[in-house]
């Protein structure tokens, strides 16, 4: 690499990390939250014994899941504004991604929510509890311990999978590597910069996710 | 005496399993009732129904105050004050494994009776020295034995002052050598003046413990007495083959 690729790299440095941690950042941590939250409420539909609840959240995983994330995202930003709903991007991606997350964690909570032991729920019963305190004290903080790898899964992707929103003009980070590099044709050191950035990212949350199981592991035998 | 709890023409079926064909039984307030019986004979799933884990279909069973007409419809409120008049010991323990034992404790007082958190631990640590576990308030279940664990369960079950004490064949899953420690402490809850039934295997612990014997078998009490009646001499030929199976299994 000669000392023009360098300069080109030292200028962007800076905008691609100004990008990372204005856009790619909240974009993944905003969409998870709410996808989470999306899922649980998509996976207590799935359990449930009322059938029309549990036919349409099998019909909501079943669609995010057969369907790309890229075409999701381009039916919110794209397709909407033709049924007269015009929304930002970034709005747009979060939209898109939490839905996305929603399908996909529904279906490891549910999963790990299965896990737990019947008598578990009948000793919250009998000491009084009714269903929100038994899944929010009791199901819950052990199905944790299940679901956590999974959903770090998930939420390693979708950091990884925000670069597809710089096809609906959201600047993050590969979009702001893209705009770099068009004027130079230097795709080498700009997408390798941005490969770098989400690496770093990535290896970040991996120990989160470390130190996140240990704590969960606490109450249980070794 | 009076009797805290009466049940009337108790029946239940899952599906078109009848399980339960017509219970009626009276417990005088501070006896203990033995329940025995052959597996599927129909007990645990009574006892389940004296606490609604398992909702009778029809039958109506007084606890102290509460008087519930399971033919009808039941209010949450209802069947809210009904649970609450007994505390539940299950076979299998099932105490919350992410909570200390002293949480496993306080957890009904403070989290569904809204009790002052202080004056809940000093009950719960109470509870504990009650059934020789005061050293182990603050260790997870997981370590624990199995009739520490118990114990715990009981603890559990007394905290939220109960009227009625019900126990699942509380040492059924225990190693032989637990056993005794579970059974002092039933026992001590006896003395005590606690109104209880036990669904049991143990005949021995039953002829010390119980006031009353209920052999069920096909759904029905079959045969009810003291224990010297029910197991000394029982009346019915169903009742001395079950003793003699469980007594002298070879």
């Amino acid at each position: 690499m000669d000392a023009s690729t360098w300069a080109l790299i030292g200028r962007n440095l800076w905008p691609m990390l100004v990008a990372t941690v204005t856009q790619t950042l909240p974009l993944t941590a905003i969409s998870f939250a709410l996808g989470l939250v999306l899922a649980l409420f998509v996976a207590l539909a799935r359990i449930s014994k009322v059938v029309p609840l549990s036919a349409l959240a099998r019909a909501y995983i079943s669609v995010i899941r057969g369907t790309p994330l890229l075409v999701q995202l381009f039916i919110v930003f794209y397709a909407l504004p033709q049924l007269g709903l015009v929304i930002d991007p970034f709005p747009s991606a979060v939209i898109a991604f939490s839905l996305n997350v929603g399908g996909y964690a529904a279906e490891v909570i549910r999963a790990a929510i299965l896990s737990i032991p019947k008598g578990q729920w009948e000793a919250a019963q009998t000491i009084g509890m009714g269903y929100a305190t038994t899944l929010q004290r009791v199901i819950l903080p052990q199905a944790a311990r299940t679901a956590v790898p999974p959903l770090s899964n998930t939420l390693i992707s979708l950091v990884k999978d925000t670069s597809l929103a710089s096809t609906i003009l959201v600047t993050e980070l590969l979009r702001v590597a893209q705009l770099a590099a068009a004027p130079t044709f230097d795709f080498f050191a700009l997408y390798g910069v941005a490969a770098v950035y989400y690496w770093i990212i990535c290896l970040a949350l991996s120990s989160v996710q470390n130190r996140v199981e240990a704590r969960l592991e606490r109450y249980v035998a070794r | 005496m009076t009797d805290l709890l009466t049940v009337r023409g108790l029946r239940k079926s899952f599906g078109d399993l009848q399980v339960l064909r017509d219970i009626s039984f009276d417990v005088p307030a501070g006896t203990v009732t033995a329940v025995i019986g052959s597996s599927g004979s129909g007990k645990t799933t009574m006892l389940r129904t004296l606490n609604a884990l398992d909702r009778a279909d029809a039958g109506v069973i007084d606890i102290g105050s509460v008087s519930v007409d399971f033919a009808q419809p039941v209010d949450r409120a209802t069947l809210a004050r009904f649970r609450a008049q007994s505390g539940m010991v299950f076979q299998s323990h099932n105490l919350f494994p992410h909570r200390t034992v002293l949480q496993n404790v306080i957890e009904g007082p403070v989290i569904v009776q809204k009790r002052p958190k202080a004056e809940a631990i000093e009950d719960a640590k109470v509870l504990l020295e009650q059934v020789g576990l005061g050293e182990k308030a603050d260790q997870y279940p997981y370590q624990l034995s199995g009739g520490q664990q118990q114990r715990v369960g009981i603890a559990r079950a007394l905290a939220l002052r109960p009227t009625l004490m019900l126990f699942d064949e509380p040492t059924s899953a225990l190693d032989p050598e637990l056993v005794g420690d579970v059974l002092r402490v039933i026992k001590d809850l006896a003395a005590d003046g606690w109104t209880m039934v036990i669904v049991t295997h143990e005949i021995r612990f039953a002829q010390q413990v119980a006031d009353q014997v209920l052999f069920i078998d096909g759904g029905v009490v079959l045969e009810s007495g003291p224990p010297a009646q029910v197991l000394g001499e029982p009346s019915h030929a169903r009742t001395r083959q079950f003793l003699q199976r469980i007594l002298d299994p070879i």
